[in-house]
């Protein structure tokens, strides 16, 4: 079998940023999956109290998305964008911006999904303006305001330094 | 629990592993995670003048990763916990995102083929024993 089950997230260049999953599923429902909201909804967010709350989209060329998480202690997070490409259930690229503009302008995003032996290998790659924007794409509010328990800073420190 | 702000944090992460990338510096992080030091007590262990690890220190409070204390006789560095922290997490948390909501993908899909392999015998005539259709 392949790899189902492990993610994959690699740099292929300064300016992108490229994730790869393989599930136990044939390529459409996957796709259905990354574009239908009642689908969304059940799977695209953080752990540990966020939802998504709004999931709109308009699945054609030129059509927008919008995607609003909420977290149970009131935190935020919105981002949409316009397809550029749809076609099912292969590819599909689209814009995407937050809100809060952690990324110093908008990215364009490509999903990939081959299928082999009725599993599909889906490919995210996410291109940024620039590597400064990538880089803090890497930080965004979507990782930070996960409620994590905070590890005490000195372990994190400690641990970090002496690691060799 | 207090938001980060990562708007400008692209130089920020950018700095913290510049100045993590020289053995010497890390050297000079681990005593300083053992409690606050002064240019002279860091300097001992390593065979090289004040001057030059006056440099090294430089780079890890300009990356923020340390600080001066207010002793104005010693000048005793300490560590700046934020930054490396940073700098350690956000690639996790971008993976527990993923990894998280991947998992939840998952269950969904099982869920979803179970509903057509349904569907595709209800077509043929032959509905499973003991499932309703929708």
């Amino acid at each position: 079998m392949k790899n189902v089950g492990k993610l994959e997230i690699t740099t292929p260049s300064d300016k992108e940023i490229m994730f790869t999953r393989t599930f136990d599923a044939p390529r459409q429902l996957v796709f259905d999956a990354w574009t239908k909201p009642e689908l969304l909804k059940r799977w695209l967010y953080g752990p540990n109290g966020w939802s998504l709350a709004v999931c709109k989209v308009d699945l054609r060329v030129g059509g927008h998305y919008r995607y609003e998480w909420k977290h149970t202690n009131g935190n935020e997070m919105g981002m949409g964008g316009v397809y550029r490409e749809v076609a099912p259930p292969e590819r599909l690229v689209n814009t995407q911006l937050f809100d809060q503009d952690w990324t110093g302008g908008e990215a364009v995003g490509t999903l990939v999904l081959t299928e082999k032996d009725g599993k599909t290998t889906s490919v995210n790659t996410v291109l940024y303006a620039s590597q400064a924007a990538r880089d803090g794409a890497l930080s965004t509010p979507m990782a930070e305001g996960m409620e994590m328990g905070f590890v005490r800073m000195d372990e994190i420190l400690v641990s970090q330094v002496e690691a060799k | 629990m207090e938001l980060i702000g990562y708007r400008d944090n692209a130089a920020g992460l950018d700095a913290t592993f510049a100045a993590l990338a020289d053995p010497t510096r890390r050297a000079i992080l681990a005593r300083l995670a053992s409690g606050e030091a002064s240019v002279m007590e860091l300097a001992e262990p390593f065979a090289m003048s004040q001057p030059a690890i006056s440099k090294h220190l430089k780079v890890l409070e300009r990356a923020g990763l340390i600080s001066r204390g207010s002793d104005a006789q010693r000048r005793p560095r300490k560590l700046e916990a934020r930054p490396l922290a940073d700098a350690t997490e956000w690639l996790e948390r971008y993976r527990e995102f993923w990894e998280a909501s991947f998992g939840r993908l998952d269950s969904l899909l099982v869920e979803l083929k179970g509903k057509k392999t349904r569907a595709n015998a209800g077509k043929r005539g032959r509905i499973p024993p003991g499932r309703k259709k929708k």
